[in-house]
This record gives structure tokens, sequence and C-alpha cells, in this order.
């Protein structure tokens, strides 16, 4: 019998098509290119989504209006997104959680340290990995059918309609199996490209140094997002949107392992102290904002330093007020003793922190607020939380850009359609990081990225759904 | 003889100060749990967690026996096998909770019968076997009563010192746990309020709910009640026991009343419901652990579980068979069967299984009290 939906991708977004495909009565089959003990793909490693809500909600405190969530995807993205698009996500934001608590998820209170979130963003008990269990447990007791280790790597279309994917089964033996399985209709919620690294060292190209910075950068997320279909829907003339070239980056431990270190190898200490490059001099100012609101900047400003390597420097004042670093920081009990545990030049590294500290003006320390501690007469100088590194023992964390996401991806509509020189499929839709960049096209904040994969992956279903049922009454196959 | 080596050598890097390789593995995976944090809803490990930003052997063992290896961060947990972290705080909690109870078991050498402690407790129950047995053997043919074959001060002057020091052995260890784990738990003092939080969460075992009420996992990432079922049938079952043979006591002491007694009596129906109830949770517990899942708890604690598990069902199992054979001919080999079971298992309770319960409770009665207390660490607003 002929699969109604077949959903390629095996994350939150496919997950969401696939069980609302099901509720609304259609046969379904999930490809997941991981194997069972990777699944998820980069939603294991989320911990929350944001929601609009008008009045507190179980684990939600106060108000979050849809205009305030507009304003802020408006301030994030600097005008790169769909006001219609984001606007239906930010209104599905503020219905879907019974819908996910029917399948299973469980909310739990912001977490200590993120306390910020409290009002904005409904945090999933256990985190995504567990929130993705609920739904492979949904969905299998639903009759969804879930082939683990099936990468798709092309599809048949025939003027802009799905016919079928070519799958590739990963046997236990290592051996692929090829198969060509018809649907009547497909959701592509197979995820970016942060994971190819090919692809990565392309878009990112040489620079004036002649370095490819992106061989530098580590994988925060999944190692299954290759991109093979992105590029392949690229390839078939499918309309795009997004710059290939822009991704969610964030300055993460230089240690974090290639893949899937996820969040536990951020550093959180760049707003208590300084940071400088190779080359040993400081090149952005550190205390612009709260670390929340900057964290994302500095991948990339990492990113254009030389070696794609930073390093940042703290001293015993700031130990015990910032989450702890996972790995251990290169620690001294002299400035210079620190300059050569790390193998910077000495000299240009006492001159940094020394011009830095005789800049730090005084004032009331306050590390949650914007406070009156700042530099005068350093470029470039720091803002907020200036305080002279001075007291042993100094402590030093090695960073380097770490891709979350990518933002290139499939245009689409408010069906979740995918688009061919702007008219839509009738039976092909897209949903997640594949076409995340319609609603972000660039930036980020908190959460967004499960918003977008539930809301976008819930209509993908439906649509997919209505669009099986009205082609087996076409073909007049029996439902 | 490897592992009296191992614990030789690991007791005397303790003694230098040394951190053992259980405690430091806890003490890794919980500094990349603290950057992460997403398991604080589950259970009271996590937020204890969050109160720290380092972990010494002391804060190891309380958070450990903190864990009630629920499973639940396991199965959530993104950075579990075969991801390169290897975090799985089941199996390392598990791992130091075997060191806390062989490390605080009074005396302390009686520590290592936790080495081989499915030995321990089948030597046990063979030694109180035989010594029943052939005791039995040397009674009056035909004694249809109790005590004509086992008299009943005999009895007590028997098990009365076993349970006594029972008692004065959980005591003793659990009295040191608690001076150690106090200072890094803020010291302060036991409040009436921590004490009825944290009796209420030991009875209801609170931390086999997950958080969200739907229960701990078992065979996999699915939540169940049923190992929290039947480890209330357990523990309450033995518990009933217990207070069968306490009131039993009071009636032969205080009222001069003798066994045996018949329905519907309070010893009776006490014994009768508690054995009924222990056999069905020492069965369901077994089962459940049969299909457990292999990354949970520690492997090398099988033998002591299922040992354990096998000990109590043997004590419920043989105390109802006792009461259906009461009169027949075979009553003196049931009454030998349950006095050795009973004899086995309150000789080796300070060095069983039975003393996570001890650990546990105490751990949970300073978390009652840590919790109460301003976390004195200022982290900033992320």
């Amino acid at each position: 019998m002929t699969t109604d939906v077949l959903v390629i991708g095996g994350g939150n977004a496919a997950l969401c098509a696939a069980l609302m495909a099901r509720e609304a009565g259609a046969s379904v089959r999930v490809l997941e290119a991981a194997p069972r003990e990777w699944r998820g793909g980069n939603s294991s490693h989320t911990r929350n989504l944001r929601c609009m809500h008008d009045a507190p909600q179980d684990v939600l405190v106060d108000a979050y209006p849809e205009e305030e969530f507009w304003q802020d995807l408006l301030k994030v993205t600097g005008g790169q997104t769909d006001e219609a698009l984001a606007r239906l996500v930010i209104r599905h934001s503020a219905t879907c959680r019974p819908w996910m608590v029917s399948h299973g998820v469980r909310f739990q209170p912001s977490l200590s340290g993120a306390l910020h979130t409290a009002r904005t963003n409904a945090f999933f008990m256990g985190g995504g990995k567990a929130l993705i269990n609920a739904y492979y447990r949904s969905a299998e007791r639903l009759g969804v059918q879930i082939d683990y280790n099936a990468q798709v790597d092309q599809i048949e279309l025939a003027a802009g309609r799905f016919v079928a994917a070519w799958v590739n089964h990963k046997q236990p033996d290592g051996q692929l199996r090829r198969e060509r399985i018809e649907a009547r209709t497909c959701v592509l919620a197979a995820g970016g490209f942060e994971s190819n690294r090919e692809w990565l060292r392309q878009a990112w190209g040489q620079n004036e140094r002649g370095e490819y910075p992106a061989d530098q950068f580590l994988i925060r997320g999944t190692r299954f997002n290759q991109g093979t279909l992105l590029r392949f829907m690229m390839d078939q003339g499918a309309d795009m949107i997004g710059d290939p070239t822009q991704a969610h980056m964030v300055a993460i431990d230089a240690r974090a392992p290639l893949y899937d270190g996820g969040i536990c190898t951020r550093i959180d200490c760049v707003s208590l102290g300084v940071v400088v490059n190779r080359e040993a001099r400081r090149f952005y100012d550190e205390g612009e904002d709260f670390w929340p609101k900057r964290y994302a900047i500095w991948g990339r400003l990492v990113a254009q330093q030389p070696g794609q390597v930073a390093y940042s420097i703290i001293d015993a004042k700031a130990v015990g007020r910032f989450m702890p670093p996972v790995f251990e920081g290169t620690q001294a009990q002299t400035l210079p003793e620190l300059a050569r545990k790390l193998g910077l030049d000495e000299s240009v590294f006492m001159q940094t922190l020394n011009d830095y500290n005789a800049a730090c003006q005084s004032g009331t320390f306050d590390h949650t607020v914007l406070d009156d501690c700042h530099t005068e007469g350093v470029i470039p100088a720091k803002t907020h939380w200036a305080r002279p590194i001075d007291t042993a023992p100094f402590y030093a964390y090695a960073v380097r850009p770490g891709v979350t996401f990518t933002y290139l991806g499939l245009k689409t509509d408010a069906n979740a359609a995918v688009h061919f020189n702007g008219r839509p499929s009738p039976n092909l839709f897209v949903a997640g990081e594949m076409m995340a960049g319609n609603v972000l096209g660039k930036g980020y904040t908190a959460g967004v990225g499960m918003t977008i994969g539930t809301a976008f992956g819930r209509i993908a279903g439906t649509s997919a759904a209505r669009a099986a049922v009205a082609s087996r009454g076409v073909n007049g196959e029996k439902a | 003889m490897n592992s009296l080596k191992a614990l030789t050598d690991e007791a005397l890097a303790l003694a230098r100060g040394e951190v053992g390789a259980a405690e430091a593995e806890v003490a890794r995976q919980l500094t990349i749990c603290n950057g992460c944090r997403y398991c604080e809803g589950f259970c009271a490990v996590f937020p204890a967690m969050t109160r720290r930003l380092s972990f010494a052997p002391a804060d190891v063992h309380y958070m450990a026996n903190l864990c009630h290896n629920c499973g639940a961060c396991l199965h959530a947990c993104q950075y579990g096998p075969p991801h390169e972290f290897a975090i799985n705080v089941p199996r390392a909690m598990a791992q130091v909770r075997g060191k806390t109870y062989a490390e605080y078991a009074w005396p302390a050498p009686l520590g290592r019968l936790y080495q081989h402690n499915g030995l321990t407790l089948s030597l046990a129950l063979a030694a109180a076997l035989t010594w029943f047995m052939a005791l039995a053997a040397r009674a009056p043919t035909g004694a249809a009563n109790f005590y004509a074959i086992f008299p009943h001060n005999f009895l007590v002057s028997l098990f009365a010192p076993v349970f006594l020091f029972a008692v004065l052995a959980l005591a003793m260890g659990v009295r040191r746990f608690w001076r150690d784990i106090g200072p890094v738990t803020t010291g302060a003092p036991l409040t009436p309020p921590a004490a009825a939080e944290a009796t209420h969460d030991i009875l209801r075992l609170k931390y086999l709910d997950g958080g969200h009420g739907e229960g701990c996992n078992n065979e996999d990432d699915a939540f169940t009640h049923s190992r929290r079922r039947a480890h209330h049938l357990t523990f309450y079952g033995f518990i009933l026991c217990f207070a069968a043979t306490s009131v039993a006591t009071i009636y032969h002491y205080g009222f001069g009343w003798e066994a045996p007694y018949d329905l519907p009596s309070l010893p009776k129906l006490l014994g009768g419901a508690g054995g009924v109830m222990l056999c069905a949770g020492t069965l369901g517990l077994l089962r459940l652990k049969f299909r457990r899942h292999p990354l949970h708890g520690d492997p090398a604690q099988q033998a002591m579980d299922y040992g354990f598990m096998a000990l109590l069902f043997l004590t419920g199992a043989s105390g109802l068979l006792l009461w259906a054979l009461r009169g027949a001919a075979l009553m003196p080999a049931a009454l030998s069967l349950h006095l050795g079971a009973v004899m086995a298992l309150f000789v080796t309770l300070p060095y069983n299984k039975f003393a996570h319960g001890i650990f546990r409770s105490a751990a949970l009665l300073r978390y009652a009290v840590e919790k109460r207390q301003p976390n004195r660490l200022g982290l900033g607003s992320d």
C-alpha cells in the first residue's frame, strides 16, 4: 500500500509533522538518517521553546504578547523575516503546548542560571532528547513506521510534484540497501547543512590571511545534518531563501568535541574579563550587553580572528559568578605565566592587560545590571563590568567558533509548501531548519528554532495529510 | 584477591587524601551536567548539583545517595553513550553508593562483605538453614507447637542480640555518614519542617515519580509506576511483618498470650498481609530488574541486589508456608526454613542492600535541610 505521508528527517519538526499527519488519518513513514541512539538531530540538544502567552501559563510567568515576540524577532533578524509567516509561528506557539503534552512532552520551570527566560521560554523537562523520546514513543504507539539509518539522497519530482524518494538503508553490516519509496505526499524536515564541513568551507571561502576559517569551526549539534537534500532541492530549482555564509555561531570551548558538544561547551565568562586573540590583543567590547544577548555574536567575532581562536581571561574575582565550564581552564598565579602557558607573546599580552587594567574606572560592580564599571582611553572599550584583572589565580579558556545551525533553506508559505519558480508544490512540504530562514533570516533568540520547528512541523503534517487524502480521492482509491 | 587489593589500594589512596576512581568519575560527569542542567526537574540530585561548582568526595557520597537510580536522566541525556562524554549518572552514582555501603560499614572490616555480597548472603543463608535444620532434627518428632521445637526463650536469646547488633551497626555507619555530609550540606541543623518533608519523600518514594508524577524508567525511555509500586509492596510488606513480630512479642511478654495465633488476631492479620505484600513486591522487583535497561545501575552490584530481593522473598514466602503447614508433618521443616531465612536476613542486614534505605534517608534529610538554606553561589543571570 502506498504511504500517504513520507517524512524525511527525524527531529522535532519531522515528528510534529508525522504525528499531525497520523492524527489526521494518514499512513505515515519516517526516515531518520541517524541510528536510533543518535536520533532527533539538533532537537536533542535543545531545552525550550519560545512561547507567546497573554497571561501566566503553568511554567510561564507574566505575559509575552504577540507584539513583543514579533518585535524581539524583528530586532534579532534585522528585518530579515517574513512578517506573515513570523506571526503565524508566534500565534502557533500560544496554542501548541497542550498538543505537545498530549504526546508525552513535559515542561519544567526555567532552569537555575536561566531565570531571565522564565517569562518567554517553556523548558522541556529533561531537555530536547526527552521531548524527542516522547514523540517517538507516541509515533510508535500511533502506528507510524520509523526507519533509522535511512539516508535519502534523491527525490523524484514531476513538474513540482513529489513522486518518490530514494533511500540508502545502512545495514547492521555496514552495507547499503537502496530502496525507492513512493508516497502521496512528502515532508522535508532533514535539517540544515551545518555538519557538512566541505560545504561550510566552500561557503566561507578563504580569508585575507589565506586561511579557510570554516576548517576551524566546531559543530555544536548533530553530525547528520549534511544538507544532502537541501543541496538536491537547490539543484532541482526549488526556490531558496537565506545566505549560505550565514550560520548561528557561538564562541565555545576550543576543546569541545567536533560534533554534538551541545550547550555545556559554552564559555560564559566573557563579560567578566577580557578576550584576546592569538596575537594577545583585545578585539571587541566584552561588556557591551548582558551575555545572553551577546553570546551569539562572539562566534563570528572569533571566526574573524587569526587562527579562529581567542582566549577568555578572568581572575579569581569572577569565579562563582558564571556557569562553570566543563573543561578546566588554564590556571596561573601571574599574568606573564598565563601568557606563557597559553603560548601567547608575553610582552604584547602584558601590554594589553596593563592598558586595560589602567583604563578601568572605579564603579559599583553589579553583574545583574548594566553597571557603571567601564574603561576610558582604551580601544576597544569595555563598557560594563570592567574591573582590573589583578587577583590571582588567573584563568584562561581558549574559544573557537561553534556552529549551531545554518540559515539557508527552502522558500515556503503558510501551508509549508515547497516552491518552484514561485509556485507551491501540491504535495511537497518543508519544516524545521530546512525552512527556518523564512522566519529567521539571521540572528537568534533563545528557543525560537524549536518554535518554528513545532509550528511548521505541525502545519506541514496537516497540509501533507490533507493533500494525501485528496489525492486518494483523485486516484479512486479507498481510504 | 584482586578486588581486595584494589580495595586496600583505594583505602590507602583515600587516607592520603586522594580521590577514588568512582568518586572522580561522578565529579567528572557532574561538571558536565552542571553546564547543561536540563534534568533539574527530575529529582533531588540536580538541584543539589546546582549549588556546587566542584564535587569533593563528601559531596559525591551525599549526592550518590540522593540518586534513586530512576534512569530518567540517562534516557534524556544528550551526552549519554555512545557520546564521547559517556554520561551515565545513574551508573556512576550506583558505583559510589556501593562504596558508601562498604566504607561506612561498622565495624569497618566487615565492609568487605559487600565485595562478594551474593556469596555473603548465600553463606549466611546456608549456615542459618543448617543450624535450624540440625536443631529441629533433635526436637521430639510429631511436635505440633513451634515452641516444642524451638523454645521461645531460646529464639529470643538468638534473635534479639542479632537484631540489636544490626541496629547498632547501621546506626554507627549512618552516624559517620551524617557527620561527613553535614558540613558539605550547609551544616545547618535538621528542623522539623525539613524532617517532615524528607520523611514524606522517603515514605512515598517521591523521587521515583520522575518529577512529572508519571514514574521512572525501567526497560526503556517510557515512564512506569511499576518500580515504585513494587518497592512500596516490598517495603510496607516488610514493615507489616516486622509489626506482626513486635505485636506478638508484646502479646507474649505483656499479656502472656502465647503463639501460635490464628485469624483474626492482630499478629496474623499483619503478618499475613505483610507476607503476601513482601512476596508480591519482591517478585515484582525481581521481574522488573530482570528486564531493566542494561545501562542502568552498576553491573557489579547485580548479585547484591538479586540476593537481597531473593532473601526477602524467601523470608515472606517461608512465613506464609509455615502458616499453611501448621499442624502438618512438614511444619518443623517449614519453621526451620523461615527462621533460617529471617536469621540470614538480619545477620547480614548491615552488610547487604538493606543499607541503601538508611543512607538514602540520611541523604534526603540533609537535602531537605540544604534546600532551605540560601544558595551561596552568585552565578550571573545566565
